[in-house]
């Protein structure tokens, strides 16, 4: 067994066509960005899948906990005014 | 936490999956719900990665460019997969250093057809046909599992799967219209592959362990038995299309259950293989702890190069 270091983990993006933002599709392990630019090419975008890609190291993506869910995302819920349906409207005006 | 408290957590999460929510991986999950996710997801990659085995070994004695090409592809693809279960089971917070020891070592299992020799390139046709087929009907349902990232993995398996089983068909199509010859090869190697590929599908559901828990998680949808005969269902007509025989002498078609009635499987040869003694067991370990061995100082010299780059790019900076 060696003593080096493991490959990191990065976490791989792909835009499928211009137009579209870039969508997390999976991760990798890759020693550095280059090599992740590349195996992410030959992993997730080997029938088209994909016209660029992004790839970052996973340890530099903070993600919120879902324990918090409730304080981070509840308060949204009474908010129905940010909604249009929130407000009134006679029906002789079609669009708005 | 109490115990009262992890019940109550227990409860949520079942009623959760109950109502076809999925779980990601930072949410709060029982310990067995992880554990035997980490089980089936390695045990899946595992299969693809041992599975490249038998087929590589065909590669270079391809027929033709075209057969080939195709071959190299799905190769590749099962690379892939492999790739992307592990990454879905890294997501529990197991490493993919563990994952390999696991299988390395023998502690982790892998589907026990890969043990079976690919002897006739007639075996590339058999493989993709029956193994693959047997596959496809095993994941599609693992789309809509509970484990998100799981679940994600299966729907771009599945879709990058079908072509495998076109291409194997398509190869018994050839041989099976070709001389005499190469029919009884295509033949011989329906004979060989059509009860692993049944067994394939697991234990019968009386003797599987795992059935009822894994049906609850929504990490089987289909009982083992229910998936073996829509297997041999759909098989069967297209083995008759191509002028096959499948070698099972019990076949009949059951006018009113609208099914396939078959032969008695020899489940000691399952149990065996599973085991480690079936015919290819120890090369195929041996194949892949090689390979992992051997290839561990381009990685180590991979990381050696990317380290000096980054010396190098904040030296600059300073």
């Amino acid at each position: 067994m060696s003593n080096k270091k493991n490959w990191p983990l990065w976490e791989v993006f792909v835009r499928s066509k211009n137009g579209l933002e870039h969508r997390h599709c999976g991760s990798l392990h890759a020693a550095d960005e280059e090599m992740a630019l590349e195996n992410a090419r030959d992993v997730y975008t080997r029938r088209s899948e994909g016209v660029s890609i992004w790839v970052v190291e996973s340890k530099h993506i903070t993600a919120s906990n879902p324990e918090h869910n409730g304080e981070l995302f509840e308060p949204a819920q009474d908010k129905v005014y940010r909604h249009p349906t929130f407000y009134d409207l006679p029906d002789e005006v079609k669009h708005m | 936490m109490s115990e009262e408290q992890i019940k109550n957590l227990e409860a949520q999460f079942e009623a959760r999956i109950a109502r076809d929510e999925k779980i990601e991986p930072k949410d709060w999950m029982p310990e067995k719900y992880r554990k035997t996710h980490i089980r089936q997801m390695s045990q899946h990659a595992h299969s693809e990665i041992v599975g490249m085995l038998p087929e590589g070994n065909w590669i270079t004695r391809a027929p033709s460019l075209r057969r080939k090409v195709a071959l190299l592809a799905k190769v590749q693809d099962e690379a892939g997969h492999g790739l992307y279960l592990y990454s879905a089971c890294e997501t529990l917070g197991v490493s993919r250093e563990e994952l390999y020891e696991q299988l390395h070592s023998g502690k982790a299992k892998y589907s026990s057809i890969f043990n079976y020799p690919t002897v006739t390139w007639a075996d590339m046709g058999a493989i993709g046909w029956l193994v693959d087929g047997a596959a496809i009907i095993n994941q599609v349902p693992l789309c809509n599992t509970s484990y998100g990232p799981y679940a994600r993995a299966m729907v771009r398996v599945c879709k990058e799967e079908s072509f495998h089983q076109r291409q194997g068909y398509e190869i018994m199509i050839k041989l099976a219209n070709g001389t005499a010859e190469q029919k009884e090869m295509a033949q011989d190697a329906l004979n060989r592959w059509w009860w692993p590929s049944l067994m394939m599908l697991g234990p019968t559901d009386a003797e599987s362990i795992h059935t009822e828990q894994s049906m609850k998680w929504k990490l089987k949808r289909k009982s083992n038995d229910d998936l073996r005969q829509q297997f041999i269902d759909q098989t069967v007509p297209q083995a008759e299309l191509i002028g096959l025989t499948i070698p099972d002498p019990d076949l009949k078609w059951n006018e009113e259950k609208g099914v396939y009635d078959f032969g008695e499987i020899n489940w000691d040869e399952f149990w065996q293989v599973v085991k480690g003694h079936g015919p290819m067991n120890k090369e195929r370990m041996k194949a892949r702890v090689d390979a992992w061995e051997e290839g561990q100082w381009v990685r180590d010299a991979a990381m050696a190069y990317a380290e000096k780059k980054q010396e190098r790019k904040e030296k600059r900076v300073v």
